[in-house]
């Protein structure tokens, strides 16, 4: 099994009394283990309900979602497909349960009746790797938007999972609150190994990613390395996206006539760049 | 200036109270209320005086703290008195006017006030050395054996546990809504009380608004965390009764039976 996350034909209608709203069209993707995927796409994309069906929040009307190999459809995998694709949400107040930050990491593995003992490791550990240890005991709410995601990153990987779904965890958050959370993810994605689905529409987040998903209107329509995706700016530009800065900077110095090279995503990228041109 | 508030009054020191299991304080608080009524001696009294007066000495609480929460209902406290005062029948031992102060009386009020003023102080103490935390799962234990007869313990306990959480969340919001809609000119504190609560309609809405759309987005975080009620699920913190609560039990029960034996007899 070496695909974590298989998407085939998979679509979601929202149906209401008046109309019918098809959010996700004939979506097919695959994601394999350990890989960074960032999915990129305006409000109203698709993207984040296209995120709570990879945890089984949401079934596909038509198609298929395997998480692990296991259908998303089939009751009886329900909760191992939640406990190996965990999920991270937008608002980081409204998913802290407990009083106490430990006691709302621990939260996962009670429900999936772990030892005692074993959760006791298993929170400890977790709040290790999101470096929150010295905040174990303190209550949710005097921490910082940043503090409160990471703690929820936190709660979800104290559930042991092979895949984390991050559906715009840093929308709400301040420049550095994002920062925090951009690094917990790629460092638990470098050194744990485990896959990470982001969601977001901050174009900067998607350069590190191993691959882009743009999605537009329900449907993917670009897919691909940063590099690759970026250099289609006329279709990014062409969906409401923006490209990242770097990018903008180098497409105007190239209108100008400046021979700067395609796909120039990072600030290190462009200052090598420019000592070349110089 | 709401967001100074902190929920329940929980003093956060080493104690040999504060380690006590949170099941053990509700009962003895529990029992400690019922003789309470039972009593009705002022040697009893000074007995359960001094019983409170130990267990204060061993909280490391400081007196004043367990004083304040006697304030608020100092009123209810007056009115008791002097409404058993004046209006038990009995032997007539003061008389002015219409106003007649009774020996029964007399005995009455003292004893409502004392039952009143221990019953605060006895109930100050265990919120006062019981985190919100160790409170909830002392009840949902607690609860637990009346599961069977459809008490819904767990859920309870999750109830609490979630009201605890969101009280400074939804306080914060309050804040928040008040200063923007006074920065449109809202006024919450000048005109008379339906004036008032007419003004809170603007502060109302948007809140509860706001507090079902985390209720919401709660729950589905919930469920995407495996949440699927209290069967099968295992809890972190076990509560662990020790030798020192075997001990404090002991002590409780010998006493408690020793007032009620003294009424009996």
């Amino acid at each position: 099994m070496k695909n974590i996350i298989e998407v085939k034909k998979a679509s979601y209608k929202y149906v209401t009394e008046e109309e019918e709203f098809l959010a996700v069209d004939n979506v097919e993707f695959v994601v394999g283990r350990g890989e960074f995927v960032v999915v990129i796409g305006h409000n109203g994309s698709g993207k984040s309900t296209l995120a709570k069906m990879l945890n089984a929040i949401l079934v596909p009307c038509d198609g298929q979602v395997l998480i692990n190999g296991m259908d998303t459809k089939d009751e009886n995998n329900l909760w191992e497909i939640r406990r190996s694709a965990g999920m991270v949400f937008q608002n980081p107040d409204n998913q802290i349960v407990a009083t106490i930050v430990e006691e709302d990491v621990a939260f996962g593995p009670e429900n999936l009746g772990v030892e005692p003992e074993e959760i006791r490791r298993r929170v400890d550990r977790a709040i290790g790797v999101v470096g929150m240890s010295e905040y174990k005991r303190k209550p949710p709410h005097l921490l910082s938007g940043g503090q409160k995601q990471r703690i929820a990153i936190a709660g979800i990987l104290a559930m042991k999972p092979e895949c984390i779904i991050l559906d715009e965890p840093t929308a709400m958050l301040d420049p550095s609150g994002r920062k925090e959370v951009i690094e917990t993810i790629t460092g638990l994605n470098k050194s744990e190994g485990i896959t990470i689905i982001h969601i977001t529409h901050f174009m900067e987040e998607a350069v590190h990613a191993d691959r882009v998903i743009v999605m537009d209107d329900g449907k993917i329509i670009l897919q691909g390395t940063p590099k690759e995706v970026f250099s289609q700016s006329e279709t990014i530009l062409g969906c409401g996206l923006s490209l990242p800065q770097v990018t903008l900077l180098a497409n105007s110095l190239k209108k100008e006539g400046l021979p700067v090279r395609e796909g120039v995503l990072t600030m290190e990228e462009m200052v090598e760049e420019l000592c070349r041109l110089l | 200036m709401l967001r100074d508030i902190t929920i329940g009054q929980y003093y956060p020191v080493e104690s040999l109270i504060h380690r006590r299991d949170p099941r053990l304080k509700i009962l003895a608080v529990f029992g400690f209320v019922i003789v309470l009524f039972m009593i009705d001696s002022l040697t009893n009294y000074v007995y359960a005086a001094g019983f409170i007066g130990l267990i204060i000495a061993a909280s490391k609480v400081p007196l004043k703290y367990i004083l304040k929460g006697l304030k608020p209902i100092f009123l209810i406290i007056f009115f008791t008195f002097t409404i058993n005062m004046f209006l038990t029948r009995g032997e007539i031992i003061y008389k002015m006017g219409i106003f007649e102060i009774t020996r029964e009386g007399l005995h009455q009020a003292v004893f409502m006030s004392l039952r009143l003023i221990f019953l605060i102080i006895g109930t100050s103490i265990l919120t006062l050395t019981t985190s919100p935390i160790e409170l909830t799962d002392g009840i949902e234990r607690l609860l637990n054996p009346f599961r069977r007869i459809g008490v819904p313990a767990h859920e309870l306990a999750m109830m609490m546990t979630i009201a605890l959480r969101f009280i400074p969340t939804i306080l914060e919001e309050t804040d928040k809504i008040m200063k923007a809609q006074m920065a449109r000119g809202a006024d919450f504190e000048s005109g008379n009380i339906v004036k008032r609560a007419k003004s809170l309609i603007p502060l109302l809405v948007p809140l509860f608004i706001g507090a079902f759309r985390r209720a919401d987005d709660l729950a589905t975080a919930m469920e995407a965390r495996c949440y699927r009620g209290g069967k099968s699920r295992t809890r972190m913190k076990q509560l662990k009764f020790n030798k020192g609560d075997f001990a404090g039990s002991i002590l409780m029960v010998l006493f408690y039976g020793y007032l009620v034996f003294l009424r009996i007899a």
